[in-house]
């Protein structure tokens, strides 16, 4: 079960994948083009974690892909398509962002909702706001999607990687951890402080008592 | 984040009857491992339990289900055509200087 999120990315999609990276090993430039438009987007979003600019992020896409095309013969279809691309991708925004962004000591661990929001007995005494109804105004809703997108942004390094690969992106645990060279254990742990993180974070700027 | 659920444990002969109520602070810990679908059954009944009998938890899990909805909300864009030929152009300078493989063999 890959748990919540938008639709995941179909058996198809995944043959699609494997389909232009064959086209694209027999030469065909419009292959190419296509599976850097399918990726395009994810792949920004996810090297705008990691660098300070937009700018950076595009050189990291673009240098994303020069790897993917020298490393194509050496390509052995053991994980999907996807998976592998977005390993390059984040070893080459790794390394670009340890340039670029100072190191934060931020603690990856703590509890998913602040201690004193609870009595003794560990119930709630500051029960959560509410704010998903306000999502059904369209407008309130885009500020909210942009507002999360800028939370998780925020996120100390792992737990950003992990939110933007499975909620963002849609990956399953499975392709996170590979992607990420994680443990599912340790994935679940970063997912589950992330998350909590981000919702904090609506409940703060958008809850009604 | 693995909270212990109290355990209060009644030992009877070699039996072990654990009860076990699981409360609000310990159900916000739970919530991944429930959507996951990796809490063994016994917690996720517990957990299930705590949800029907407290709204401001079930409140919780549907706020996190909302966000995540919302993490996935992007709308995709398509490439311009300028950033159509570099791609193009990227392609045909490696076709005609391939360099070295790289170890990313997967």
């Amino acid at each position: 079960m890959t748990g919540e999120g938008r639709p995941k990315l179909s058996a198809v999609d995944h043959d699609a994948d494997a389909e232009l990276l064959d086209r694209l090993r027999a030469g065909d430039e419009q292959a190419f083009v296509m599976l850097v438009c399918r990726y395009r987007d994810s792949m920004l979003r996810l090297a705008a974690g990691y660098v300070p600019s937009r700018a950076v992020a595009e050189e990291v896409v673009q240098d994303t892909w020069v790897g993917v095309l020298r490393g194509l013969s050496g390509f052995e279809g053991r994980s999907s398509v996807r998976t592998w691309l977005f390993r390059i991708l984040v070893n080459r925004a790794r390394t670009a962002g340890a340039r670029e962004r100072r190191a934060v000591a931020v603690s990856e661990v703590g509890p998913a909702v602040d201690p004193a929001r609870f009595d003794q007995t560990g119930h709630w005494a500051v029960p959560p706001e509410r704010w998903i109804e306000e999502a059904d105004d369209r407008l309130v809703a885009a500020k909210m999607a942009h507002r999360v997108r800028s939370a998780i942004e925020d996120l100390p390094g792992r737990q950003r990687e992990v939110v933007t690969l499975r909620d963002v992106e849609g990956l399953s645990s499975d392709e996170v951890c590979s992607v990420l060279e994680i443990t599912e254990a340790n994935q679940r742990v970063l997912l589950h402080r992330g998350r909590s993180r981000v919702r904090q974070v609506l409940e703060t700027e958008f809850g009604r008592a | 984040m693995r909270l212990r659920i109290g355990p209060r444990h009644l030992e009877i002969g070699r039996l072990e009857i654990v009860r076990r109520e699981i409360v609000c602070q310990q159900a916000v810990e739970l919530v991944t491992d429930y959507l996951e679908g990796t809490l063994p059954r016994a917690a996720r009944r517990r957990f299930e339990k705590h949800l029907a009998a407290c709204p401001h938890c079930t409140e919780y899990l549907a706020q996190i289900r909302a966000t995540i909805r919302l993490a996935g909300s992007v709308t995709p864009g398509d490439l311009t055509p300028q950033m159509q030929d570099e791609f193009i152009a990227l392609f045909r300078s490696w076709q005609s200087d391939p360099g070295e493989g790289e170890q990313d063999r997967r």
